[in-house]
């Protein structure tokens, strides 16, 4: 697999013993495990677990407090613009929903920025709102616009922190098939969830969290058949009833 | 009551004569209160853009002082300019009292607390919401603040706004270190202040006509550019 993209690919992504602390505290508690290229790597675990900080310190918005983060490609730039990010409640600028995309991919200095932000709405599903303002649509229009955002960016690695918590079951849908594709384009997808359906549709393996602690990490079905933990035992037994 | 609605009538009249003396008093407040509000929109915004974003011991004393400026007594401001540009003062060489440049500095002084303070909040509840985005997307130092600030333009004008409504009401600072010197230094509020104790009624009431309408039209401009915007960028 890393054959295949090795020469160009940012990946791997190497985590080294990293903690973050805050209030006194550390959310992410000495967490090693490396990231390939490939398959759809979903983190796991209850709300307050640690798993947005944890994206947030991959993704370079947080420097750990102790550790290492250590990513294949050396170079600062060509790293910040081969990766892209959806957080839980898209950030839009008061501007349209096709100026937004256009904006994301001046900043990346790419050519024929029109064009390609227009492909990307039309790959959403969003071509025919091009033109509305970004901030009066509406919250699933938003987060795909968001998605059309990082995507057209044609990162090789896509974070999203808990991409569907704040939208209605259509609009989750709509959101989960846009990654679907995305990945099927060759991006590598790192997502947080507190759901286990949606860690089930979109995962191939799940990082399991708890308290700031990688507890468990293993293939999705055998995760949810089988998991090694007792905590995401618990948890699987105890989120189940509110898939 | 009779003499109120005559000193009305009398009011109107004068607004619609198109009186020279009126004219001028109008036109040099506006002069005053606009110039006023370029230089704290010029200083107060990046000022407060500054406090806003950065991070540096003393902070939250600057904010909350800051905050409490927005409330300085005119009069107050007036005596301290007065005090600096008076004959034994340190810029008593300059010569500028009870002119109309006094005048501007005194309201400049006066509304930068106002401007800084509401950008510096405005700038803060935005960079709070937008900061991780910008960062993801690699916009960073200046190009960030650019974007910022393009994108709450319309709260900033606001502020300003705010500015400049302060400025043209006031009378203390302006009627200290102008001296309402007829022809040279009179400003709406001094005017309206000095024939109301004459007992010039129509005037005072003219010109108190003026400055309502001139504040109400500002405001209106204000929340209608507001409105537009948010229908039109949300």
């Amino acid at each position: 697999m890393s054959g295949m993209r090795a020469p160009s690919s940012i990946l791997p992504l190497v985590l080294h013993e990293v903690s973050y602390a805050a209030g006194g505290r550390n959310v992410v508690d000495r967490v090693s495990f490396e990231l390939a290229p490939g398959p759809r790597t979903v983190i796991l675990g209850a709300n307050g677990a640690g798993k947005s900080v944890l994206m947030r310190l991959m993704h370079g918005l947080l420097r750990p407090t102790s550790g290492e983060i250590v990513w294949g490609e050396r170079d600062p730039d060509r790293l910040r613009q081969r990766q892209a990010m959806v957080f839980q409640r898209p950030v839009m600028l008061r501007r349209s929903a096709l100026a937004n995309v256009v904006y994301a991919l001046k900043l990346a200095r790419v050519a024929d920025a029109e064009k390609i932000a227009l492909a990307a709405l039309e790959a959403v599903g969003l071509a025919r709102l091009a033109q509305r303002p970004a901030r009066v649509l509406s919250g699933g229009e938003q987060q795909r616009l968001a998605l059309a955002r990082a995507w057209s960016l044609r990162p090789q690695v896509l974070f999203l922190d808990e991409p569907t918590a704040n939208l209605d079951p259509t609009a989750t849908r709509e959101i989960e098939s846009a990654i679907a594709a995305v990945h099927a384009g060759g991006t590598k997808i790192v997502m947080t969830t507190h759901n286990l359906g949606q860690a089930r549709r979109l995962g191939d393996e799940v990082l399991f969290i708890h308290q700031g602690r990688l507890v468990e990490r293993s293939p999705v079905e055998q995760f949810f058949r089988q998991p090694a933990s007792a905590e995401a035992a618990a948890f699987i037994k105890g989120e189940l009833p509110w898939v | 009551m009779q003499d109120i609605l005559e000193s009305l009538r009398g009011a109107v009249a004068l607004i619609f004569s198109a009186d020279p003396v009126l004219g001028g008093i109008v036109l040099l407040s506006l002069k005053v209160s606009l110039s006023a509000v370029v230089f704290a929109t010029l200083l107060g915004l990046p000022v407060g853009a500054a406090i806003a974003v950065g991070r540096f011991p003393g902070r939250h004393t600057i904010v909350v002082l800051l905050n409490a400026l927005m409330g300085l007594p005119p009069v107050v401001v007036g005596l301290v300019v007065y005090l600096l540009l008076s004959r034994a003062g340190p810029l008593g060489e300059l010569g500028l009292l009870f002119s109309p440049p006094a005048m501007v500095i005194a309201q400049t002084i006066l509304i930068l607390p106002i401007i800084a303070a509401l950008c510096r909040q405005a700038v803060e509840d935005a960079w709070i919401e937008y900061q991780e985005q910008l960062r993801s997307l690699g916009a960073q130092g200046v190009r960030a603040a650019l974007t910022l600030i393009w994108d709450i333009r319309f709260s900033l004008l606001t502020a300003v706004l705010a500015g400049l409504g302060r400025a043209s009401a006031e009378v203390g600072a302006v009627m200290i270190v102008g001296g309402n010197i007829d022809g040279v230094t009179r400003v709406m509020t001094t005017a309206i202040a000095l024939e109301t104790s004459k007992g010039d009624l129509p005037l005072a009431l003219s010109l108190g006509i003026v400055l309502i309408t001139l504040v109400l039209l500002l405001n209106a401009a204000a929340f209608g550019l507001k409105e537009a915007a948010q229908r039109r960028y949300g």
